[in-house]
């Protein structure tokens, strides 16, 4: 692509392992901060993708709720190629352990049944996202590249990147998917 | 005409919040609320698992202090073996718990708190961030990364990753610490050191600079809440919790794994966040404040020489009244660092860290465990009951920024109060954010049962027509 491919990242249900894993590039980070242009992160106080679009989304997390949901549909719309990063954007993730109960079991449990709370209620305020089962972000929106690991190696998110700067699709192989 | 402000999503935090205030007809705010706005249900579905099986799974709660959850985890593991775990494997956990809170610290400090400081409240909302931070003094970012390299390089040599690890397990840990390791890890602490040194600086040359802004800023009494050692000073891997009361006169102590004595926790239905409280006091009045702030006005001293020293200056900063601005945490913040460093320094030194009794062996001999311990924002408490083969009946978690749930709540409040008055600019709404950045809040921790902060405002009159709204959009 020319010019510096600019980026946007954002974070769903999970745990911000993997964004973690993208500052694990240490001193390189600094190196990736001159070759592409960050726009909205949770890094950053841009809290949405550009209207006019970014060349790449990152999206962490699985999608849990609505307003989860919303976040991937509005990344997918303005980003070009979208990354789903690390195992919960892959396939779910730990996340989607809880679809085994379901979410009104779950919320009971957490504010009512719960032996530290007190008159505990379910919250139910309409500021409130409305929960949903647990989704790979590739359910919801297509998805054009994978990086599986809890979290992806620094490496390969790095690799990913390079090549999507050098406008090559990235294919991850041997160590990179090592992640254990 | 009354009005809601909507703040959605709050940045340069870890998870997903938003925040709506709302004004009365002649434009005073009426309640500013902080809405965490996320679920996961971990109490839930770890059901019906095996209690060994937590220390890895748990660690999914949060990325950015996954050894909060592992060690609190593996603490409770311990407490259903009933064992005492031998010397060297209590050392180790430690060595990679100092990583975590020196790696946590120091991203806040630089990376996510420290652009408001060093840029300004009021900076352009592209450029203030850690790339803005960067260009402004790439030698100070470059440092930056270094510390936070540093206290993961710690987690990852202790327990071979730097994230997630697979380190701690019931009764111990399972993996030596290797000499070159050790030596590695000794030679970069001095340099270390003198990174936070700098960070400690430019803290304490921007307090003298806005001190009003320091001691009115978002401050109110509140109990605080930290985990002590002997002497009572400040611990963060085990020991006693105390309580001290606003005026840091002391209330009382107790052993964590009885927290359901001195702890309990309300629900209010605009949060997923549950607000615990002193059950002797009730709620509200027995709200406290955790994490750094907390833990340096419970703790009457820090055991490490550099630490100590500003742990006295520290208490000296407001005439000897208790500290209890929230910009103040980050002050605290950097004091722990420097302590963690320290401590990290001590535990390399003692010839027990080399050791190889790594673990204690037991079968299920207790139906309940608990486990304690000092994340890096604040006390973190992990229950569980199994039945007699170990597996999991009941799972309980008491998670640290949810003890400062309050304490942000009323954070905002304040600000909201102070700022929103007349033309509201987009710093306004930034002080907001700042007054819950303070407390290094994390959402997906606190939303195990929580999620994560972007910001958005929006106006709406009483009919619920929108007639203003500011957003920080992409486009640096």
């Amino acid at each position: 692509m020319p010019g510096k491919p600019r980026i946007a990242t954002d974070w769903l249900a999970g745990c911000a392992g993997c964004h973690m894993s993208l500052l694990d590039m240490d001193e390189r980070l600094l190196d990736i901060a001159q070759a592409v242009e960050l726009t909205s992160s949770p890094i950053t106080d841009l809290k949405h993708p550009p209207e006019e679009g970014v060349d790449v989304g990152i999206l962490e997390g699985c999608i849990n709720n609505s307003a989860t949901e919303q976040v991937a549909r509005t990344m997918r719309a303005r980003c070009r190629i979208l990354v789903a990063l690390g195992d919960c954007a892959v396939f779910g993730g730990v996340p989607t352990m809880r679809n085994s109960a379901t979410c009104a079991q779950a919320l009971r449990r957490a504010y009512v049944e719960s032996e530290s709370t007190v008159d505990g209620r379910v919250p139910d305020d309409p500021e409130l996202a409305r929960m949903q089962n647990a989704r790979a972000v590739g359910q919801v929106v297509d998805v054009d590249i994978n990086i599986p690991g809890c979290p992806p190696p620094p490496e390969a998110i790095l690799y990913v990147l390079s090549e999507l700067a050098a406008g090559r699709k990235p294919r991850l192989s041997g160590k990179l998917l090592d992640w254990h | 005409m009354t009005r809601t402000i909507t703040i959605e999503p709050v940045t340069r935090i870890e998870g997903h919040a938003k925040v709506t205030v709302h004004l009365d007809d002649g434009g005073k705010v009426r309640q500013a609320r902080l809405h965490i706005n996320e679920f996961r249900g971990f109490e839930k579905f770890c059901e019906g698992r095996m209690f060994y099986e937590m220390p890895q799974i748990t660690e999914r709660i949060c990325g950015i202090c996954p050894v909060s959850h592992h060690l609190a985890s593996a603490k409770a593991c311990d407490d259903i073996l009933g064992v005492q775990i031998p010397r060297t494997a209590a050392l180790l956990r430690e060595l990679m718990h100092m990583g975590q809170t020196i790696q946590s610290h120091s991203m806040h400090f630089f990376e996510l708190a420290g652009p408001d400081l060093l840029l300004g409240f009021d900076a352009p909302p592209a450029k203030r961030n850690v790339l803005g931070l960067a260009s402004a003094n790439p030698e100070l970012a470059l440092k930056a990364v270094q510390l936070r390299r540093f206290g993961q390089d710690i987690i990852a040599r202790v327990g071979d990753r730097r994230i997630h690890p697979t380190f701690a397990v019931p009764g111990g840990v399972n993996k030596a610490l290797r000499v070159e390791d050790r030596d590695a890890m000794l030679a970069e602490i001095p340099r270390m050191i003198g990174y936070v040194q700098e960070g400690l600086a430019i803290m304490r040359s921007w307090i003298d600079a806005h001190r009003q802004e320091m001691d009115s800023f978002a401050s109110f009494p509140t109990a605080y809440m930290g985990m002590i050692g002997p002497q009572g000073a400040l611990e963060l891997y085990d020991g006693s919790i105390r309580v001290v009361d606003a005026r840091r006169q002391h209330m009382f102590d107790f052993d964590g794994r009885r927290y359901l004595e001195h702890v309990a926790e309300h629900v209010e239905p605009w949060s997923y966040l549950k607000f615990p409280y002193l059950r002797s006091l009730g709620w509200p009045q027995g709200v406290y404040r955790v994490g750094p702030l907390g833990r340096l006005n419970a703790a009457q001293s820090m055991a490490t020489p550099l630490a100590q020293k500003e742990y006295q200056a520290f208490h000296q900063l407001c005439g000897g009244q208790t500290v209890q601005g929230s910009l103040y945490y980050h002050l605290a913040r950097l004091i722990e660092d420097l302590y963690a460093l320290e401590r990290a320094g001590q535990i390399l030194e003692d010839r027990d860290v080399l050791g190889t009794d790594l673990r204690a062996s037991g079968d299920v001999s207790r139906p309940e465990g608990v486990g304690v311990i000092e994340a890096p924002r604040g006390t973190l408490w992990h229950h569980y009951t199994v039945d007699e083969h170990g597996q999991l009946v009941k799972v309980n978690l008491i998670v640290a920024t949810g003890n400062n749930n309050y304490a942000m709540s009323r954070a905002v409040e304040e600000v909201a109060r102070a700022y929103l008055v007349g033309d509201i600019t987009e710093g306004h709404l930034n002080r907001i954010e700042a007054a819950i950045r303070a407390y290094d809040p994390c959402l997906s921790c606190s939303t195990h049962a929580v999620g994560s902060m972007p910001l958005e405002v929006a106006v709406y009159d009483a009919r619920g027509a929108e007639v203003l709204r500011k957003a920080r959009y992409g486009g640096l």
